[in-house]
């Protein structure tokens, strides 16, 4: 009993402060925007993309430190954006494999970033600096206000278009072919997604960090399309359980001092094999 | 004038030409069969017909105020969708997808279509179903529901009937005709099956080493004179 008061007595400590409450805040439309678009992403076989994009976006973020930018933000999405055009183009050019350019674009990217850090870098702790963008471990705590609004701004934005075009990325994912030939444009709705995909990529580096950024995309769609099996309830169901597990993480982060992204993730790889389960009891997934 | 001409189409992939010099047209109510070897370029002409690829020359044109968006398919099945999670309502319904425009949401007016289009198929017990539970023959009238809320005028259909068992493929068949028939609907119809061909449609192409484009009775006097050889087409399953 005096545990549990002692428990909630940190909790409401720590909820005192606003750093822990913006952390929530942009923590929470993080993880609801990335698993929105998660399952598009998993169902179009997209993950890769997200890999790549995510060392793309690590990438970006050395350049914009070399060049000593106040707020990196702005560049690193520029960057990530074009990237994301770009494969999304070779990904519809039949000749190049795809997946190989992203696999080349995406370690091209994370060898550049570190060598780009170590000559031009002149933080003390380098490595700290390093592990700390690749696996994110209190970027989310140390937000600054333009991170802040620039996040949050960005997040309703995303929150908001999946919700205006949530038929068309259905039809889209589902079967692009067919709305091609009965008149909507698909190329441009797969434009539209892909620069969505690299804004909340960018967003979710500042959650995770970017080794660990599928995971907030891909755990979420997996587990939710184990149990339900209609588009609209794996939507809202992947929805939640990012939100939860985020929640989650962040909390046993915070209390128990361990790194925000991993902790988060393992709160994914644990609701992930529940919902397996639940999936196998109820049946969800058959063939 | 035709729903649909075709004139002197060259069709392939860059450059590559695999049907060379097609021409035929299509008019309003007709029944086109499409047949031909497997590989000669079938599914080629209805993707080019579509717009889902350029051909390498010649020209496809529209008649009688078809619009691009008022055209009906039933793609050849891909891998893709058999793991989808998708309930048979919300497939149907992404078939006005053509018809939305920039608008976010479907009208009512758009859910009444695809409902009437389930009601045509006789699925209604399956519309809150999984996709991809479904049998083979299911997912067939799921997907041609979709088609169906595309369009009232035409219907492109490739292959419709690959993997169906027989009596499920005869329901098909007749399903198809009655669209036709009972609804007046064009329809062009890819078809490994020479003898549905030849029971159900009121034109035929042939494509293949040798063209042919005609009414099935012109069809099937060229057959006899040996226009075809031996039977060469006939690796109808
Ligand atoms: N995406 C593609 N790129 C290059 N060649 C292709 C492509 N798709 C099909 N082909 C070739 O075009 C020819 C015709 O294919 P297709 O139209 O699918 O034949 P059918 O539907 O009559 O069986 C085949 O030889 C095939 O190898
Ligand atoms: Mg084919």
């Amino acid at each position: 009993m005096s545990f549990l008061s002692g428990f909630f007595g940190t909790l409401s400590l720590y909820f005192s402060r606003p750093f822990v409450i913006y952390a929530f805040v942009v923590g929470i439309l993080i993880s609801l925007c990335s698993s929105l678009l998660g399952v598009t992403l998993v169902l179009k076989r997209f993950s890769f993309i997200g890999d790549g994009l995510s060392h793309v976006a690590f990438g970006a973020m050395a350049i914009a430190s070399v060049l000593k930018l106040t707020n990196d933000m702005p560049l690193i999405l520029l960057i990530t954006i074009i990237t994301a055009i770009l494969l999304l183009k070779t990904g519809q050019n039949t000749k190049i494999k795809g997946d190989a350019a992203v696999a080349m674009i995406s370690v091209g990217a994370l060898a550049i970033g570190y060598l780009l850090l170590n000559i031009f870098g002149n933080s003390s702790n380098l490595s700290g600096d390093v592990c700390s963008t690749l696996f994110g471990s209190t970027s989310i705590l140390t937000l600054t206000s333009l991170d802040l609004i620039i996040c949050v701004t960005l997040s309703v934005l995303m929150i908001l278009f999946f919700v205006f075009f949530y038929n068309k990325i259905f039809a889209v994912t589902f079967d692009e072919n067919f709305i091609t030939a009965t008149g909507t444009n698909a190329n441009l709705y797969n434009l539209l997604i892909a620069i969505v995909i690299a804004i909340i990529i960018v967003l979710a580096m500042n959650l995770v960090g970017s080794l660990l950024i599928s995971a907030l995309v891909i755990f979420p769609a997996l587990s939710a399309m184990r149990i339900f099996k209609s588009f609209l309830s794996v939507t809202v169901c992947s929805a939640v359980f990012s939100v939860i597990c985020t929640a989650l993480g962040l909390v046993i982060s915070i209390i128990g001092g361990t790194p925000v992204g991993s902790t988060i993730v393992a709160v994914m790889i644990i609701g992930f094999i529940i919902s397996y389960f639940a999936g196998l009891i109820t049946g969800g997934k058959k063939a | 004038m035709a729903l649909l001409t075709c004139e002197k189409l060259c069709l392939g992939y860059d450059n590559n030409i695999i049907v060379k010099d097609l021409s035929f047209s299509v008019n309003d109510g007709d029944y086109l069969c499409i047949v031909g070897e497997n590989g000669s370029g079938k599914s080629t002409l209805m993707r080019t017909v579509l717009g889902l690829q350029n051909p390498i020359s010649g020209d496809i044109i529209f008649g009688e105020g078809l619009k691009k968006n008022q055209i009906g398919y039933l793609p050849q099945q891909t891998q893709v969708q058999r793991d989808f999670p998708a309930s048979v309502w919300e497939i149907v319904l992404s078939g006005c997808i053509g018809q939305m425009g920039f608008a976010p949401f479907y009208t009512s007016k758009q859910k009444k279509t695809a409902d009437e289009a389930i009601k045509k198929m006789g699925i209604e017990h399956l519309k809150n179903r999984c996709y991809r539970e479904l049998s083979g023959g299911q997912q067939q009238r799921v997907l041609l529901s979709r088609a169906l809320c595309a369009t009232e005028n035409m219907l492109l259909l490739d292959e419709p009937v690959t993997g169906l068992d027989p009596k499920v493929t005869a329901d098909m068949y007749e399903l198809i005709d009655k669209l036709n028939k009972e609804y007046n609907i064009t329809i062009i119809m890819i078809s490994h099956d020479i003898d549905a061909a030849v029971k159900y449609a009121s034109h035929i192409l042939h494509i293949g080493k040798k063209v042919f484009f005609g009414t099935k009775a012109e069809y099937l006097k060229s057959h006899e004179s040996g226009f075809f050889g031996i039977r060469e087409d006939g690796e109808n399953i």
